[in-house]
């Protein structure tokens, strides 16, 4: 099932990269986020159960940087939308010149 | 495309599972309500986590329903629940036709680049012989399949795992705390007002 799993994996990838593309809504393309890194590690698991558990233990680490991704993401977007009142990105153009 | 090797109750629910996660993962993109969408992505999650298990990592589809089903889509949630997304201004947050056709374009491109990719063949000896996984689950179980090396091969990376998530408990802290502009202390209607 190597095949249909890594295919699984880059359709889902490709969903995320879509949905970055066309929302504005900074927490959806932070969700979007997510959903590439959970489709990298259905490739990981994948390859494990044929090349060994390393693939397991990659996807663990992968796992601990998207918790910690989340925590400072959203604090940041919490700190824009104390500013801005809007998390649209649209909207929030500070770092415009 | 079947294999052979596996059973036709096996296969179903691969390629069931795999559905159920691809249509979530489109109605997730496509759903205007922050809320929505992410019910849906922890619908993605679910499906993840069982084709986890067909894929013999029983130990890695616990912790992907507990840590990313669970907790970090709980945080996401309290996000959306503490900023009061959802009323109308935030609702249409899709692109314009310049936006969509930028995610036409990638979109097709990694297609492009899947269907080329998965044209080549890797190396034989790579390939850990035929139930060789079997044999580790059943010898350590599905927690020291994960374990071993992850405590003692990539023990420096899992020490160092752990300074990144208390450098980002510091930054998350010291983000979400309120700016202090005021010396002297204010009144609970003034500051809710600034």
């Amino acid at each position: 099932m190597l095949a249909e799993a890594l295919a699984l994996s880059a359709a889902l990838f490709t969903v995320g990269v879509v949905g970055v593309l066309i929302r504005r809504n900074a927490i959806i393309i932070f969700m979007c986020v997510e959903l590439m890194l959970n489709a990298v590690n259905l490739s990981f698991v994948a390859l494990s159960r044929y090349y060994g558990a390393d693939g397991q233990v990659f996807v663990f680490f992968v796992m601990t940087v998207a918790a910690a991704e989340a925590a400072v993401g959203l604090a940041i977007i919490i700190s824009i939308f104390r500013h801005q009142q809007t998390v649209n990105l649209q909207n929030i153009n500070i770092m415009r010149g | 495309m079947i294999d052979p090797a596996y059973p036709l109750f096996y296969t179903f629910h691969f390629y069931l599972f795999g559905v159920i996660a691809l249509a979530s993962a489109l109605a997730f993109v496509t759903r205007k309500s922050p809320v929505a969408a992410a019910l849906w992505l922890v619908n993605v999650m679910f499906a993840l986590a069982a084709l986890y298990v067909m894929l013999d990592a029983h130990f890695i589809a616990a912790i992907q329903v507990l840590v990313y089903a669970g907790a970090i889509m709980v945080v996401f949630l309290f996000v959306i629940m503490l900023l009061n997304l959802g009323h109308p201004s935030e609702i249409a947050d899709i692109r314009g036709k310049w936006g969509k056709g930028a995610a036409v374009v990638l979109g097709l491109i990694l297609l492009a680049e899947i269907a080329v990719v998965s044209g080549t063949r890797v190396k034989p000896e790579w390939v850990l012989p035929r139930g060789e996984m079997d044999r580790l689950l059943a010898e350590k179980g599905a927690v020291g399949v994960v374990a071993d090396p992850l405590f003692t091969h990539y023990l420096l990376a899992f020490e160092l795992t752990s300074i990144l998530l208390l450098i980002a408990i510091v930054g998350a802290v010291a983000l979400g705390r309120r700016a202090e502009h005021h010396v002297e202390p204010v009144s609970e209607e003034s500051a809710h007002a600034g």
